[in-house]
């Protein structure tokens, strides 16, 4: 295969996104063997996964050879109109971020949901608001594939500084900031010192902020709860709210407190609707539900995103046809799929370099739960969030293309 | 529209099957009785092929009714020959998580007849050869799309018999001029190629070519649904069966274009049973290499989240230029993951499995039994050819990082693991290799189990370096 070291990636990041290329520029090429600490960012999830089936067990149509060898006189002609897809219902609209006029400093506020058919199906029914990408900030060094590590130089060490290069030149529309920190089994900082770094955050960008917690059900509440009151009228997005959260009974105070200072939840489970459902029914009774999101749970390709796939589709679908338990925006950690030893690994000379490999890895995840209708992606890689941003804007403004195709046909290529 | 007023799958009862079915539970389908095995098909874990007694005369009319009963609403075309045929199509539903998709998208590599021989012996070399070892199957791709852009029909059957004498692979005729593609046929119609493509201009010549030869065909309009329901019609009323679509593949500013149109077609299929669009779906990611003017990389980057996008929504087979495996390994696995079945959660049973010939002396590792897992740790552990004990512990069908953070794979349940399955009689030591992604739970383990703990590597990629470098481990 020609010339798999050494991609040129120039044009394809000048054509991608502005900015990308001088911090590609400076990126290593040689590959190295990474280890990952994913699994403390992103909670991950209950599945297993079916093989494939071998044997189709439907029988195919019929196929009788009844070339009768009379051809038509003319082009017959037939004529398609798409019927128009009506639903009962829509996704809630939830708005994150507060402006000063909200009692926040933010720049401005950004609206997620308010679907009211499926994703991309209907060129007339674009989705109510374009899909939003939030990039990550870490509050503690964590190792990291040198492919991700490579764009954010020494921003590493600086919750701020990092926040401020994804925005302006990432051109993030959100940054989550994962508190990693605080968790009782690695560093745990207490939840005023998170709340200080959440500060910090705060007056170095002015988009809406998503507070990633560290997992554990109780540590998170209180972190929560003291940011929630530190952050008043922000219309912060706290990461997540959990059925654990309900068995050691913090999920109550969790959700008044963001209740009473305006922000925004993410109720996080495990691949299973019925779950999804039972978590959004114990908070309502303390949070209102537009202002409430659902992270379905987001599986790398390779490991089970045909499960993400396939039941933010399932969600969709009943919510559009009436289950206001499912009724609302969601949101995916796409970042997961680093965890995938195809998107960092050096797999030999036959599969290319990581630098192009790895965010294609975290492209394809997120644009695949793009066509079944998340709203919010967490996302890491320059390359794949511009690559996002390019396919998102184009489905959500299609155009009639005026020529009739390449001719790829008889093309040199 | 003509509407053939059918039972999709998910409304076929088995009863539905039941009654057309011998009903004689005579056993030979290994089925307990005709009712089981009914159950078994309506849920596609069975042909009803299987049932050896419909073959009977008596059966003949019943046979054809089930044929009918549960015709998928997108018919199944096959092109190629022999055990490398390509099926595609066959589709029942809209949603995966209706019922699982049948036919996995084939993939088939574009090969310019212009080439000089030797890189064209390369080139289709370079597509037999490329595989991924993927949870213990391999994965590769399915078929050639053989380009005249000579535009001369006796370069393109040169090529098409260079071709299909080094491979076995479908193939797939790709021309507008009938004259080159009845060039090629006369060499080669026995393997029963694809021809693209019948388009409003040519249909009626190469319609015949197609009738000649009894080869499938692609009908081709490119933006223009209508008219490619009416070459449809026109072909099917002719007589000609085996029919492929291809509304056009448009790229860039235009994607929506693609998915409206995919998503449409199969919609009309599968909820209107519409006959005209109820054929297999063709997409060309290659179209991306004669839009603009782009570099090679920026093609290739679009070819691969294009492929996918429309591996996603619909497509039953691809053509694709890049032969890169950067931009062709993420296809083949999200091909085979969008194509599992949905409803069946698999977890490998728990357990010691022995690798190599293990003895007293060989290393014991865990894992949980997740079958994405399993299979990755099974294949790691072959092919760093080491002999050791895996314990496999029933993590309720969880990832090592889902059982970590939901609790299903503790310290309690690794220590009752190795007693359940008396890993302790089965060597002399008493050193567990735990998940790198499990290591925090070292300390616990080692208070609950008895069992001293080394942290192995957090891919299981690396755990033959593990073993070459500390096992045996150095007595403290
Ligand atoms: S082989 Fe046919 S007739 Fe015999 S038990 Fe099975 S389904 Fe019934």
């Amino acid at each position: 295969m020609p010339d798999p070291v050494k991609p040129d990636i120039s044009a394809l990041i000048r054509l991608l996104g502005p900015g990308i290329a001088d911090l590609l520029s400076g990126r290593e090429i040689e590959l190295e063997h990474v280890t990952l600490e994913f699994s403390e960012l992103e909670l991950q999830i209950p599945l297993s996964v079916p093989l494939p089936v071998q044997n189709p067990g439907i029988v195919s149509g019929t196929h009788p050879p009844s070339f009768t060898g009379k051809i038509p006189d003319s082009l017959i002609s037939e004529t398609f109109f798409a019927e128009p897809e009506t639903y009962s219902s829509r996704i809630r609209e939830v708005t994150i971020g507060g402006t000063r006029s909200e009692g926040g400093s933010r720049g401005r506020s950004i609206t997620v949901g308010g679907s009211s058919s499926l994703p991309f199906s209907q060129p007339e029914h674009p989705p109510a608001h374009p899909p939003v990408i939030s990039l990550d900030v870490f509050d503690t060094k964590i190792s990291m594939p040198k492919v991700l590590r490579a764009h954010l130089g020494d921003v590493m060490d600086d919750p701020a500084a990092w926040a401020k290069l994804n925005v302006e030149k990432f051109g993030a529309d959100m940054v989550t900031i994962h508190l990693i920190s605080t968790d009782p089994l690695i560093q745990d900082k207490s939840p005023r010192e998170a709340s200080r770094t959440v500060e910090e955050v705060l007056q170095a960008v002015d988009v809406p902020i998503i507070i990633g917690g560290c997992g554990d059900p109780k540590k998170d509440a209180a972190t929560f709860i003291e940011i929630s009151a530190m952050a008043e009228g922000e219309g912060l997005l706290l990461n997540s709210v959990t059925s654990d959260m309900a068995e050691v009974k913090t999920l109550e105070p969790v959700c008044k407190a963001a209740s009473e200072s305006g922000h925004c939840l993410l109720g996080f489970t495990g691949l299973d609707l019925n779950n999804a459902k039972e978590l959004n029914r114990r908070i309502y009774p303390h949070f209102p539900p537009d202002r409430l999101l659902m992270d379905l749970t987001t599986v790398a390709l390779g490991y089970g995103l045909e499960y993400s796939f396939s039941i933010h589709e399932r969600a969709r679908l009943s919510a559009l046809m009436g289950d206001t338990e499912l009724q609302h925006p969601t949101l995916s950690a796409c970042t997961n799929a680093w965890s995938a030893r195809e998107a960092w690994m050096n797999l030999g000379p036959g599969f290319g370099s990581v630098d192009l490999r790895g965010p294609l890895w975290e492209s394809i995840g997120g644009i695949t739960l793009l066509l079944a209708g998340v709203d919010l992606f967490l996302m890491m890689h320059p390359l794949a969030v511009s690559t996002m941003r390019e396919v998102s804007s184009r489905l959500m403004n299609p155009g009639m293309p005026e020529s009739h195709g390449a001719d790829w046909v008889s093309a040199k290529i | 529209m003509e509407i053939k007023k059918k039972k999709g799958i998910k409304e076929i009862s088995p009863i539905d099957v039941y009654k057309l079915l011998p009903r004689t539970n005579c056993g030979e389908c290994s089925e307990a009785n005709c009712m089981a095995f009914a159950t078994k098909v309506v849920n596609g874990e069975a042909s009803v092929d299987l049932c050896r007694p419909l073959f009977t005369p008596e059966h003949t009319a019943a046979y054809g009714g089930l044929q009918e009963l549960l015709a998928p609403p997108v018919k199944t075309v096959t092109f190629g020959s022999g055990e490398s045929a390509a099926v595609i199509g066959g589709k029942h539903v809209l949603f995966r998580h209706e019922f699982t998709y049948q036919y996995p998208t084939i993939i088939a590599i574009d090969i310019a007849d212009d080439l000089d021989p030797d890189a064209l012996s390369e080139r289709v070399n370079q597509v037999s050869r490329f595989t991924y070892s993927y949870i213990g199957r391999t994965l590769r791709l399915d078929a050639l799309a053989i380009r005249c852009v000579s535009g001369d029909p006796a370069r393109f059957r040169e090529a098409v018999l260079q071709v299909s004498e080094v491979s076995p692979l479908p193939l797939i005729l790709c021309s507008h001029d009938p004259g080159v593609i009845g060039a090629a046929l006369s060499v080669c119609a026995d393997k029963k190629p694809l021809i693209f493509a019948v388009t409003a201009k040519n249909w009626r010549e190469m319609g015949k070519v197609a009738v000649h030869y009894s080869c499938p065909v692609v009908v081709s309009a490119s933006g223009d649904l209508s008219l490619l329901r009416s070459l449809a019609r026109t072909l099917q009323d002719w007589g000609i069966e085996d029919i492929v679509l291809d509304p056009g593949t448009y790229h860039g500013e235009h994607i929506a274009t693609t998915i409206h149109a995919f998503t449409a077609i199969r919609k009309t299929a599968c909820k209107d049973f519409d006959p005209l669009f109820g054929h297999p779906l063709l997409g060309t990611p290659i179209s991306v290499w004669n839009g603009q003017e782009l570099s090679d990389e920026m093609n290739r980057w679009q070819e691969a989240y294009l492929s996918s996008m429309l591996i996603t929504r619909y497509a039953d087979l691809l053509i694709m230029h890049s032969l890169e495996g950067w931009v062709l390994l993420p296809q083949l696995i999200w091909r085979f993951g969008i194509y599992t079945d949905p409803r069946k959660p698999v977890s490998v049973d728990p357990g010691v499995r022995p690798f190599g010939n293990p003895g007293p002396g060989s290393p014991v590792l865990i894992t949980s039994n997740y079958a994405l897992t399993y299979f990755t740790v099974e294949a790691d552990i072959k092919a760093a050819k080491i002999d050791c004990y895996l314990v496999v512990a029933d993590t309720g069908g969880l990832s090592v990082e889902a059982a970590v953070a939901g609790r299903y794979f503790s310290a309690s349940k690794i220590a009752e693991s190795l007693r359940e399955y008396k890993v302790a009689e089965m060597v002399s030591h008493n050193y567990l290799i735990i998940p790198g992604l499990a290591a925090r739970l070292s300390g616990e383990t080692e208070e609950e189990s008895g069992w001293r703990v080394l942290v192995g590597p957090r891919d299981s990629s690396a755990i033959g370096q593990m073993i070459r470098e500390h096992w045996p481990p150095a007595e403290e």
